[in-house]
């Protein structure tokens, strides 16, 4: 069983668009959606939701108004600033719990927050791990290893070839968690400076957790020279760059028709991914 | 006024929003752009500033004397984080996940934890022309961004017209970046991905209380979806921007809007006017 996950630093350079391709090409795969802040590999590939969980983040600290003295230890123990006129602020609170230990009246307790779900739908493509983070919620990261795990017990009861993960955008905690034990990562990049300055930033992450990367570069044929950049750094650092997928205005009706966009369209962008696919899926972990 | 630019979904064109807006905002008075898209920060990238000045980010960080400690457990019991582990006769720390809170140090009866501070970015500052710059630059490898986020915000003058530059997504980061503005512009593309992620980031800003506008980048490209739910949830559509293949191509050259084209700059200082005159309207300074 083969785990990866489709990366790219800079957001919206085309993540969902290969994965979802890649889940409508793949033989026996479990499906994964990591990018748990701002999902959208559910939107292409028309998911049936057979389990759905809770998830609980940090605890909030809460001050019970009645049973405080505003004595201010606890304003001067909170190192987040979370403690204005004896109310916590929750968007500012990250769980410590410091505050309650430090009261003398006993009067903070920490609760529970539902922090999002996660849910195990079926799709025609085989079964999607996928979560909805409430909006302005901590702890992305641990959502994203509950999804990852449940997609581990899913892909071993039945056996799967293949785990396909699609990742979040930047390079922080939920990307880490989405990283950390995959077998392999798809770094899907745009000829942008911008683009080539997060690539670079992604792959550094990558030898940071010991993960092989290999490189698409997405839209190739809007900087011909960029392109070349990226090629040339890859060079430079031992990458594969394993696919240049063209600009082609097929992958956004294949978007607005809610499919992957290698059913859609026979065109010069799902041919390459495609092509794409059959070198990940008979390449040796790199 | 301080005005974020933030998006939901990756990719839609804030950073492009972002420092087209600082451009054209040059002559009516001071302006300050701050990139804290710590993790992925491009700002610099479209402006190309002087730096002048770099400045680490460091946080807290637990250190156990192993003369003091007697191994009893209660600091990791003690940390929400689980950065913390009393292995045996070892004390494990988790830098990467330790937030810093000092509860392992408050629990110890043996006060054998003390505080050191540990690295986890850096901030750089400068300027481009009259447009003050700065941003954050998390460390590779670091999880959490909101320390280096704080400290980029810290750096806000309250005599300019701030612009902040927002991580994508909808939880911790972006919450950071966007509480205390007096308007969020949410910049978003014409499509199902866009629409979907732009719903979530319309709930954050209302979760932050902070009043919001759409601008839609690459007009004309997908469907009508994102239109349709701003005419519903009354949420102005204040700038559209066409999808224009030659945009796109000049943006991976690292070309602004609003550097050499003047009726950009006369859209973008109106874009300004509109949130100004929405950010007042909501009661906001």
């Amino acid at each position: 069983m083969k785990e990866i996950v489709v990366l790219s630093g800079k957001g919206g350079t085309g993540k969902t668009t290969v994965l979802a391709s890649f889940a409508a090409l793949a033989e026996n795969a479990v499906l994964c959606d990591c990018d748990v802040d701002a999902p959208n590999l559910h939107l292409l590939l028309e998911p049936q939701a057979e389990e759905a969980h809770e998830f609980y983040g940090l605890q909030v600290a809460h001050i019970d108004s009645e049973a405080c003295n505003e004595c201010g230890l606890c304003v001067d123990a909170c190192r987040f600033e979370a403690i204005h006129d004896f109310q916590v602020d929750p968007l500012a609170c990250e769980g410590c719990g410091l505050c309650a230990r430090v009261c003398p009246l006993d009067a903070i307790s920490m609760r529970d927050v539902l922090a999002g779900h996660w849910y195990v739908s079926r799709t025609r493509y085989g079964p999607l791990v996928h979560a909805r983070l409430r909006a302005a919620q901590e702890n992305s990261g641990k959502l994203v290893m509950a999804v990852r795990k449940r997609a581990r017990e899913i892909a071993q009861e039945t056996s799967a070839r293949y785990i396909l993960s699609d990742g979040p955008p930047g390079i922080g905690c939920p990307v880490i968690s989405s990283l950390s034990g995959a077998q392999m990562a798809l770094i899907v990049s745009e000829p942008s400076l911008s683009g080539i300055h997060d690539l670079e930033r992604v792959l550094g992450l990558c030898r940071h957790f010991g993960v092989g990367p290999l490189v698409c570069i997405n839209k190739h044929d809007l900087s011909a020279e960029n392109s070349r950049r990226i090629e040339d750094h890859c060079g430079e650092v031992g990458v594969g760059v394993v696919a240049r997928i063209p600009f082609d205005p097929d992958v956004n009706s294949a978007i607005v028709a809610g499919r992957p966009v290698v059913e859609t369209s026979d065109g010069a962008a799902s041919r390459e991914i495609r092509a794409l696919w059959g070198a990940i899926a008979t390449c040796p972990v790199p | 006024m301080i005005l974020s630019v933030a998006s939901g979904k990756g990719g839609t064109g804030k950073t492009l929003v972002a420092t087209s807006l600082a451009l054209s905002l040059e002559e009516l008075g001071p302006v300050q752009l701050l990139d804290c898209d710590v993790e992925e920060p491009n700002a610099h990238i479209l402006l190309r500033p002087e730096i002048d000045s770099s400045e680490p980010v460091t946080v807290p960080v637990p250190v156990v004397d192993k003369e003091k400690c007697t191994y009893c457990g209660l600091c990791s019991e003690a940390c929400a984080y689980n950065a913390i582990a009393v292995a045996g006769r070892t004390v494990l720390v988790f830098r990467e996940l330790c937030h810093g809170c000092g509860a392992c140090s408050y629990v110890c009866p043996e006060e054998a934890i003390s505080g050191a501070r540990r690295e986890v970015g850096v901030i750089e500052s400068g300027h481009v022309g009259e447009v003050q710059f700065a941003h954050g630059r998390l460390n590779v490898g670091e999880a959490m961004a909101g320390p280096v986020i704080r400290a980029v915000k810290k750096l806000a003058d309250p005599k300019a017209t701030v612009i902040l530059d927002a991580p994508p997504g909808t939880s911790c980061p972006v919450v950071e970046t966007i509480r205390g503005s007096d308007f969020c512009l949410l910049v978003t593309e014409p499509t199902p991905f866009g629409l979907s992620d732009l719903t979530i980031a319309v709930e954050v800003a209302r979760e932050v209380n902070v009043p919001c506008g759409v601008v839609i980048n690459r007009d004309g490209l997908g469907d009508e979806g994102v239109e349709r739910y701003c005419a519903q949830e009354g949420i102005p559509v204040l700038m559209r921007i066409p999808f224009d293949r030659r945009i796109a191509e000049a943006y991976c050259r690292g070309e602004t809007l609003a550097a050499h084209v003047p009726p950009w700059q006369r859209a973008f200082r109106e874009l300004f006017e509109a949130a100004t005159r929405l950010a007042v309207a909501e009661g906001v300074r």
